[in-house]
């Protein structure tokens, strides 16, 4: 494995303008993360953190309300915002691919699976519609659906919804790629769906040395699949590091109160330690650091200066004046 | 900075921005206009426009040879002012475009609004009632009741609503049947409120935007119809001027070449309409509660 | 202690019309022979996955449904036999507070219009006495008095929720159906919500029943749980030892499969194969035996009833009598 992360963000910056360009969204602001070759990374964050806006701006896919103002985001050491658009499509579902949180949204109910799953491979691979055809059977095995043959027939009106997710994750994978982005791929499925999706994830990781990037205000699903946690909170990234530390140890007010308000199955019935307050509204943001007029450890200059990220030890950093 | 990274950072929708955010400007002022001719008719209108003289017949308007400035429009064939004929012909228009519109938006909301929520019998009677009457073709169909009752003012409004309501009620049950399932008319329920209360008090309200908007367009609609029943002759009875019945009037001199008789009222026939069916376009957009303002 | 509710046997099956002239009458078993009570002042909770049925018998429970078989008592007395002033006591006594927030308010009225309707619905109140009421009410949910005034879009996520909950209260009822009040919500506001639940259940004795798919929170909030599958329930007890030792595969599967809180929470991996199958053609015998990991013989055949395991209620043949 070298050392060059294979997916390098540095300082990304995307806003969103309203037409008459009077309101500006400050929705991802200064974000800088890497991931290497085979981590999973779990970007946590609630509505507004600008986690959704994040992805979209990973692979460039951006309403026209939005753009990157600043930032790179290098993939295999190139940086993928200085690429023509031409150039993108042909890492788009290739080298990056990307799960959405609803299946029934990602799939035309137009086509059948089979022509979906091959898609991506008729369009990268210029494989025939025959080829493609029998590549989607292989890949529906590959995500364990059963009879994958007359499935590939199917129309996605006629599958579950956890059959639908996995077609999506066939339809990921089909090209190979190195990275595979999901935003709330679960957050739709079933407690026992759920639980069969992240472990076929699981499997899909090994088998093809995929890196993944989890976006999710799921708590656990980071604890069980990721090795890696950034959690954001109005735009920027307040805490990073590893899983294992991060739960531990958590340095970040907001991360210490959000994993401590959380019910865990087994523990006695106490009361739950409650954020007061709401999450912001990304185009009011508070003035200094997003998070003080909730913290219950605000300081004097919190509300006035933007936290600098400083390093608690290798690989551990947070944005914090209680760490200046 | 190379192009494609100046084209990603750069501001995109730069055209998108031609149209004014607001409001639609043209049709609102266009409908102002028409509102205000119609109101204070008495006191614009330079002529009475039931009155001609019979020495001015066929005068061209102002700009063309032989017009006069008495006359800026012109005059009709009995030698009545074109222009005061206009501005009086707007209130006609407007009075029973408006009334007949709400006459109509009333009877077919409520009929929407019961055959929606009470489901069942009630539904089935206002729906196949809704069915049969759409299928009468509706200027046919007014045509038919003009003839019967009579034309007057009162009447034509009369007939207008009861041939136009079932397209409310259409659109009005459609709505309420997926409102009908929304969690706050479920907790009204449980809350122990009557039927009446809740299609009263949460169902109305939220489907008056559709009412409304269903009303502009349906506006335009309406003058046609009025304008085409003055114009077959059993609209709004002479010499009360109406546009449609200046239209009747003046096919008799197109081919002697006095286009104002037909053009100008069909000028004004269309610019109302349009303004309508813009107003009505805009609205649907501005109410729809998919664009939330949060 | 008569429970406050009781369930005894309830069924619910709605009617699918299929083929053109409506040939063979398909059924859709939602709830299929259902039992549960609610204790005053105790938090039932209801959990399972889509089709088990859980929302539906929230509907019998609050009236919104007939049911085609089976009866609620509540206090004692069948629901069957109440005439409209049993209604209206009903309806005074049990109230819900849904899952969205949004589609909770009426978009259209002031949030103190929409918090007194039960009061105003229900009761003959002055103008001076309905403006006392909706004080308490909000102040009971930590909301300013003010709130009165403006209009559900003015308020987050988690205070509609509040403001759906300050609803619920407003006729002192004696049990709340609870219908996924969280899951809507930021994960930091959830907990706001659930302490509040608690202290109001603890201040007015209230009793709940809490429908919900995430685990630990139903866990964290419940006294009983009722794990329910495709229309039945399969098991039901105490909340913490059904936690600490479920007894049922499914119940097993299911909290198996619950995200971990932490990562070294370990969870031995039970993962079910194959889907939910549907309600409208339930598998014969147990219902959950086509994706069982202990699957026996006669599973297939033989329909499990709920029978008394050590204190807990489980409907299995691995616990049948030899």
């Amino acid at each position: 494995m070298s050392d060059t992360p294979l997916l390098d963000v540095r300082g990304l910056t995307t806003h969103y303008v309203s037409a008459r360009g009077t309101r500006v969204t400050r929705a991802v602001e200064d974000v800088s993360f890497t991931l290497r070759d085979g981590e999973t990374l779990g970007i946590v964050g609630e509505s507004g953190s600008g986690k959704s806006t994040l992805a979209l701006s990973l692979l460039r896919l951006l309403p026209p309300a939005a753009r990157i103002v600043a930032g790179a985001v290098r993939f295999e050491g190139e940086d993928l915002l200085n690429k023509p658009e031409s150039e993108m499509r042909r890492i788009r579902g290739k080298r990056i691919a990307m799960i959405l949180q609803d299946p029934m949204a990602s799939l035309n109910p137009l086509f059948t699976v089979g022509d979906q799953v091959g898609e991506p491979l008729r369009v990268h691979e210029g494989a025939t519609r025959r080829g493609a055809w029998n590549r989607a059977r292989e890949l529906l095995g590959a995500v364990r659906i059963s009879a994958p043959a007359a499935r590939v027939r199917n129309y996605p009106h006629e599958l579950s919804g956890g059959m639908r997710q996995r077609i999506v994750g066939a339809i990921a994978i089909s090209c190979g790629p190195r990275v595979l982005i999901a935003d709330e791929p679960t957050t739709s499925l079933d407690v026992t769906i759920q639980a069969q999706y992240l472990s076929l994830l699981r499997e899909l990781q090994r088998a093809q040395g995929l890196a993944m990037i989890f976006i999710t205000h799921n708590l656990g699903i980071v604890a069980r699949m990721c090795d890696a946690v950034a959690v954001m909170y109005a735009g920027r990234i307040v805490e990073a590091g590893p899983v294992r530390r991060i739960f531990g140890a958590p340095q970040h007010p907001y991360t210490r109160a959000l994993i401590e308000s959380i019910p865990r199955l087994g523990e006695a019935n106490g009361r739950l330690t409650a954020i007061e307050g709401q999450p912001p509204d990304p185009a009011a943001l508070p003035t200094g650091c997003a998070f003080h007029p909730r913290c219950p450890q605000r300081l004097e200059r919190c509300a006035t200066e933007v936290p600098h990220d400083t390093a608690i030890a290798t690989d551990h950093r947070t944005a914090c004046w209680l760490h200046p | 900075m190379n192009a494609s990274r100046a084209a990603v950072l750069a501001f995109p929708g730069r055209l998108a921005s031609f149209r004014r955010e607001g409001w639609p400007m043209v049709p609102i002022t266009i409908l102002a206009v028409i509102a205000l001719l119609a109101i204070f008719a008495d006191v614009i209108a330079p002529h009475d426009p039931q009155v001609g003289l019979l020495g001015e017949r066929f005068r061209p308007p102002a700009w063309q040879q032989g017009g006069s400035a008495a006359h800026l429009l012109g005059t009709d064939h009995v030698g009545r002012d074109v222009l005061s004929r206009l501005i009086f012909g707007a209130r006609v228009s407007m009075v029973v475009g408006f009334t007949a519109v709400i006459f109509a938006g009333v009877v077919g909301t409520v009929l929407g609004i019961l055959a929606g929520y009470l489901g069942g019998w009630v539904d089935q009677v206002i729906m196949r009632v809704t069915d049969a009457w759409l299928a009468l073709p509706a200027l046919t169909f007014a045509i038919f009741l003009a003839a019967i009752v009579g034309p007057s003012e009162m009447n034509i409004v009369i007939i207008l609503g009861i041939v136009y309501w079932t397209r409310y009620a259409r659109v009005v049950r459609g709505e309420v049947l997926s409102l009908k399932e929304r969690d706050y008319v479920r907790l009204a329920i449980v809350a122990g409120c009557s039927k009446r209360t809740i299609m009263r008090r949460h169902i109305l309200p939220n489907v008056v935007n559709s009412a409304i908007v269903l009303a502009t367009l349906m506006l335009g609609v309406v003058i046609v119809t009025e304008a085409a029943l003055s114009f077959l002759g059993v609209g709004v009875p002479p010499p009360k001027p109406a546009w449609g019945l200046m239209l009747a009037d003046g096919k008799k001199g197109l081919m002697a070449g006095y286009w104002w008789l037909t053009v100008l009222p069909g000028v004004c026939i269309m610019l109302m309409v349009l303004s309508a069916n813009l107003l009505g376009d805009w609205l649907r957009v501005k109410l729809d509660p998919q664009l939330r303002q949060l | 202690m008569t429970p406050l509710l009781e369930a005894r046997g309830l069924v619910k099956h709605f009617p699918v019309r299929s083929g053109l002239f409506g040939g063979s009458q398909k059924v859709v078993r939602a709830v299929d022979d259902v039992s549960f009570m609610i204790e005053p002042g105790t938090t039932l909770g209801l959990v399972g996955e889509s089709g088990c049925g859980k929302t539906t018998t929230a509907k019998l429970v609050l009236l919104l449904e007939k049911p085609t078989g089976g009866e609620i008592r509540f206090d004692g007395e069948s629901l069957a036999t109440l005439d409209a002033d049993g209604l209206r006591r009903y309806r005074k006594s049990v109230q819900a507070v849904f899952q969205d927030p949004f589609a909770s308010l009426s978009p259209r009225m002031r949030v103190g219009s929409i918090i007194a309707e039960p009061l105003v619905t229900n009761e003959r109140l002055s103008a001076a006495e309905l403006g006392t009421r909706l004080r308490k009410v909000l102040d009971l949910v930590g909301l300013p008095a003010r709130s009165a005034q403006l209009f559900p879009h003015e308020f987050s996520g988690g205070q509609r929720q509040r403001i759906a909950i300050a609803r619920a209260l407003t006729l002192s009822p004696r049990l709340i159906v609870l219908d996924e009040p969280v899951s809507a919500l930021d994960v930091s506001i959830r907990a706001q919500i659930l302490n509040l639940l608690r202290d109001l259940q603890r201040e007015l004795g209230l009793a709940y029943l809490f429908i919900a798919h995430d685990l630990a929170a139903v866990a964290h909030m419940s006294q009983v749980i009722a794990v329910m599958y495709l229309g039945r329930v399969v098991e039901t007890g105490d909340a913490r030892t059904l936690v600490s030792r479920p007894r049922h595969p499914y119940t097993q599967a299911l909290f198996a499969a619950a995200l971990p809180s932490h990562p070294d929470d370990s969870r031995d991996e039970i993962v079910l194969a194959g889907d939910v199958p549907s309600p409208l053609d339930p598998p014969s015998g147990c219902r959950f035996h086509t994706r069982c990991p202990k699957v026996m013989a006669h599973c297939s055949v033989d329909e499990p009833k709920l029978a008394c395991v050590d204190g807990r209620d489980v409907a299995c043949h691995l616990y049948d009598p030899e």
